[in-house]
C-alpha cells in the first residue's frame, strides 16, 4: 500500500481536545482510515477524554465509553450482538496502556481466550497520561513520572508478548510513526477471525516532556536504536516488520542516547541505566528471534 | 496555494430521537474540545512553491486539520489547527514554516 492510496475521508474529527502533537489522536484517525466501520469500545483513558464535551463528539462512528477494566468484556458484547442482529461493524477496543497492561488485562486475557471476533488495539504511551502520568506496568525503564521521581526500577511488561502465548491468530507492534505499516496491519488484523491484538506505540509529548512537533520523530527514532520492534504474528509465524529488519544487526542501530535525549522524561538517567535498558533490547530481539 | 478541501470530513445525520432520556449521548461534530485554534502560538504556513505533494504532512497531521484535494494538495484548516508543528518538523523539503501568530 502507497501512502496516496490511503482514504481521503476523515472520520476523526478537528477541534478534538487531544494536546498539540498527541499520538493517541493520530491512531484514531488512521484506524478511521484503514477500516471501513469500525465500532469502537473505549474504557477510561486518555481516548475518552480527547472525544471532547457532550452534547458533541470528534468521533464520526460509533463509539461507546465503558468502565476501566471491562474494554475486552464490552467489545465481546459489542461483536456478538452485531452478528446476531447481522449488523456490519468492525468492533475495536481502543485501550491505553493502563487498561491494558494492568486494569483491562483480565478481560483482554477472557475475550482471547473465547475467541472474540474483536481487534483490540493498545495506544502505549507509557504511563497513565489522562490522570496526571502515573506510572503503568508499561513504563519503560529509568523513565520519570509523578510516581517515579527518581526513574522507573522495573521494566516495561511486554503485553504483545502475552498476546503471542495466548495462540492468537493475529498479534503485531505498531507505530503512529509509520502510519500505512499500522494501517495495513489494521486491514491483516480486520481479515482474521477471532481476537486480533495490535500494540500501538503513541508518543505523548507533555507526559514523556517532549517537543510537541516531535511525536513522529521519537517514534522513528524508537525503532532506529531498536527501542521498539515492529512485528507480526500470524498464523503461527513470526515476522519482523521491513522496517525495523533493518535494525537486526546491532551494530545498524542508531545509538540509544539519541532517542532518550529527545525526552524530557529521562533527562536524569544514569548512564547504568542506560546500559540496562541496552541490555534489555538485545534480550528483547534474542526473545522474538525464537519465535521465527 | 490551495482551499480547505471541507468534503473530506464524514459527518452524518444520527437519529437519536428517545433515546436521549436513556444514555448520555453525543454526535459528531466540529469542536468538541472547543475551538482549537485559540490553543496555537505558531501558525503552519505552507510555501507551495516548495511543495512536493508528497502527502507526508497530511498523514502525520493528529487532528485531520490538513485535508487532502483531489489533485493531492494540502491545505490547513486554521479554525481548528492547533500549531503543534509536526507537519513542519515531517516535511521533507521543509515547505512548511512555523510562523508566531500575532
Amino acid at each position: 500500500m502507497l501512502l496516496r492510496d490511503v482514504k481521503f475521508e476523515e472520520k476523526w474529527l478537528p477541534g478534538n481536545a487531544a494536546c498539540p502533537g498527541c499520538g493517541l489522536s493520530l491512531g484514531l484517525r488512521l484506524l478511521t482510515k484503514a477500516i471501513e466501520k469500525p465500532v469502537v469500545v473505549i474504557p477510561a483513558s486518555c481516548a475518552s477524554v480527547v472525544q471532547g464535551a457532550w452534547p458533541k463528539s470528534s468521533a464520526s462512528f460509533p463509539l461507546l465509553n465503558i468502565a476501566m477494566a471491562g474494554a475486552g468484556a464490552a467489545a465481546s458484547g459489542i461483536a456478538n450482538a452485531y452478528e446476531m442482529l447481522g449488523k456490519e461493524g468492525t468492533v475495536v477496543a481502543w485501550a491505553g496502556d493502563g487498561g491494558t497492561a494492568d486494569i483491562g488485562l483480565q478481560a483482554l486475557s477472557g475475550a482471547a481466550e473465547r475467541g472474540e471476533n474483536i481487534i483490540f488495539v493498545m495506544y502505549d504511551n507509557e504511563a497513565y497520561m489522562n490522570t496526571g502520568i502515573q506510572r503503568s506496568s508499561s513504563t519503560p525503564h529509568g523513565a520519570w513520572t509523578t510516581t517515579t521521581p527518581e526513574g522507573k526500577r522495573e521494566f516495561k511488561k511486554d503485553v504483545a508478548a502475552i498476546m503471542l502465548v495466548h495462540n492468537l491468530e493475529y498479534v503485531a507492534t505498531a507505530s503512529v510513526s509509520y502510519p500505512v505499516d499500522f494501517i495495513e496491519k489494521l486491514k491483516k488484523a480486520e481479515a482474521h477471525k477471532g481476537t486480533k491484538f495490535i500494540q500501538l506505540y503513541s508518543p505523548c509529548p507533555p507526559g514523556w516532556r517532549l517537543d510537541a512537533s516531535k511525536t513522529i520523530e521519537v517514534g522513528k527514532l524508537a525503532v532506529e536504536t531498536g527501542a521498539w520492534i515492529l512485528y507480526e504474528y500470524e498464523n503461527g509465524k513470526l515476522t519482523i516488520s521491513p522496517i525495523s529488519s533493518r535494525f537486526r544487526e546491532k551494530k545498524a542501530r542508531r545509538p540509544l542516547i539519541d532517542y532518550l535525549s529527545l525526552q524530557g522524561r529521562f533527562a536524569g538517567i544514569s548512564q547504568q541505566d542506560i546500559a540496562k535498558l541496552e541490555a534489555e533490547i538485545d534480550r528483547k530481539w534474542e526473545f522474538l528471534s525464537k519465535f521465527e | 496555494m490551495a482551499d480547505v478541501n471541507e468534503e473530506v470530513y464524514v459527518i452524518p445525520e444520527i437519529d437519536t430521537k428517545g433515546l436521549e432520556k436513556e444514555f448520555p449521548l453525543s454526535k459528531p461534530g466540529f469542536g468538541a474540545g472547543g475551538k482549537t485554534n485559540e490553543w496555537r502560538l505558531l501558525r503552519p504556513v505552507i510555501n507551495y512553491e516548495k511543495c512536493i505533494k508528497c502527502l507526508i504532512c497530511w498523514i502525520d497531521c493528529p487532528e485531520a486539520t490538513i485535508t487532502r484535494g483531489k489533485d493531492n494538495s494540502v491545505a490547513i484548516n486554521y479554525d481548528y489547527c492547533k500549531g503543534c508543528g509536526v507537519c513542519a518538523n515531517e516535511c521533507p523539503t521543509k515547505a512548511i514554516e512555523m510562523v508566531k501568530e500575532d
